[in-house]
């Protein structure tokens, strides 16, 4: 104690309450995802993320269309790099889950899938943009919903109604009573809940790494602005481990927009497979 | 200020959870995704895919014009073998053949030198003998003359008269021939 009462100041008393513009440190929370909107138009508020999610077409289509204008045989820079991009949605993830034969109808719509919760990721961890707009539960449930009915409607269009759901509710090989126990649990799994799941993951990892990138800046600049050299250190500690976690999550989010796609790519060939 | 504060509150300011989706983002972002969706299907995708198989055709063009290039090369080498092959045998034929003409021509050489050699041996023999025969003809005369000479100096000048001692000698020899002659019987018998 005698340690501390030489290297604190003697007025901090109540430590946690000192933040940076004089008023109390508020933890973030589900509370720092709701922006207040940057601008009215037609009696909407427009916020950051809608504005990040517009800007993020801009991105892609130009990215997009600047490296595949020239469709050159010998590729520059920027082709090749749209064609490492192109040809990893088309092959890895598209033809090797869905199968040579029909895979290229769904080529345009995984690539775009891919790019879109990519680019709208990593605005987590670009400075001043800093926001994943798929932290934002809202813009996953179009996704989610697109690649429901569109895996259902494949295999709707290759089995029939019923076919399909016969195809994906009775595991192949599996007689008798035990249907009666299977064909409920697979309904579930693979008809209602799969749009769910895809949801939550995108939305449950970007809300959570964004609020701990939140958490330790916030939480680093208080501790800094204290007074006390004490919890100074601990907030330098808490930038350093929010440098450390923004790393985490530049793979995080590379990989919810992998597997976003991967899955969505898994249940189109699910559903066009001929058997279990 | 409590420990409490540090506990993330479950509800925003106005209440709303985060895992309610607010219907404006819903709709905005099913139109963006939309117009990104149908801006690479028409723009990006096809030319990527033009480039890949521009590319696919090139390189299998270029393999397929390289085997044919193989190709013609292998056969090339191979009507050169056989050419080069062709030309060894045709050069050792040549030899054979120029060997034999050679064995030919010195057979036939030593033949006509051998026959010359035989013939000048022959024409000499022949001249030898002519030589012999005209020697011994003239010889025979001279004999005579001289043994006539010889005895008319013995025994005179009465043998001067021509006919005479040549009929003297043409005796003389004829004796002495037949003398020889069956002399020379005489001694076989």
């Amino acid at each position: 104690m005698s340690v501390l009462d030489v290297i604190q100041a003697p007025t901090a008393v109540q430590p946690l309450a000192a933040s940076g513009e004089g008023g109390e440190f508020v933890a973030p929370g589900p509370g720092s995802f709701e922006l207040p909107p940057w601008a009215e138009v037609a009696g909407f508020g427009l916020t950051k993320s809608m504005l990040l999610i517009v800007l993020s077409a801009v991105i892609i289509i130009g990215f997009t269309y600047a490296a595949s204008r020239k469709s050159a045989v010998v590729p520059g820079r920027l082709q090749f790099a749209g064609e490492a991009v192109y040809g990893f949605v088309r092959n890895t993830l598209a033809r090797d889950n869905i199968g040579s034969e029909h895979f290229m109808k769904f080529v345009p719509y995984l690539f775009s899938l891919f790019l879109f919760i990519l680019v709208n990721n990593y605005y987590g961890i670009i400075p001043f943009l800093q926001f994943p707009t798929f932290s934002r539960i809202g813009y996953i449930v179009p996704l989610a919903l697109i690649a429901w009915f569109t895996y259902i409607g494949v295999g709707m269009w290759k089995h029939g109604v019923l076919g399909y759901f016969k195809h994906a509710t009775m595991p192949g090989g599996v007689k008798g009573p035990i249907l009666i126990l299977l064909v409920p649990l697979e309904f579930f799994s693979n008809i209602l809940v799969r749009p769910v799941t895809l949801t939550l993951r995108l939305f449950g990892n970007m809300f959570a790494g964004h609020l701990l990138l939140i958490l330790f800046a916030t939480g680093g600049a208080a501790l800094l602005s204290s007074g006390n050299l004490l919890y100074g250190a601990v907030g330098i500690l808490s930038f350093g481990l929010g440098i450390g976690v923004s790393f985490l999550e530049a793979l995080v989010m590379f990989l919810q927009a992998y597997v976003f796609t991967l899955l969505t790519s898994m249940y189109i060939g699910e559903a066009l497979a001929d058997e279990h | 200020m409590d420990v409490t504060s540090l506990v993330p509150v479950p509800m925003a300011a106005e209440g709303h959870s985060p895992l309610m989706p607010v219907l404006s983002e819903v709709i905005l972002g099913l139109i963006v995704f939309a117009i990104v969706f149908f801006a690479i299907r028409k723009f990006v995708v096809p030319n990527f895919e033009k480039a890949f198989a521009e590319r696919t055709s090139a390189i299998e063009g270029g393999l397929a014009s390289a085997e044919t290039k193989q190709a013609e090369a292998d056969a090339k080498l191979a009507e050169l073998e056989a050419q080069l092959a062709d030309a060894r045998h045709e050069a050792a034929r040549i030899r054979e053949e120029a060997r034999e003409q050679g064995a030919q021509i010195v057979a036939e050489m030593r033949e006509q030198a051998q026959s010359e050699s035989s013939r000048i041996v022959e024409h000499g023999k022949a001249q030898i003998e002519a030589e012999r025969q005209q020697a011994l003809t003239s010889l025979r005369a001279e004999v005579g003359t001289l043994a006539t000479s010889l005895a008319g100096r013995i025994v005179g000048e009465a043998l001067e008269d021509d006919d005479r001692s040549t009929r003297v000698v043409d005796r003389f020899l004829a004796d002495l021939e037949l003398h020889e002659e069956s002399r020379g019987a005489g001694s076989d018998a």
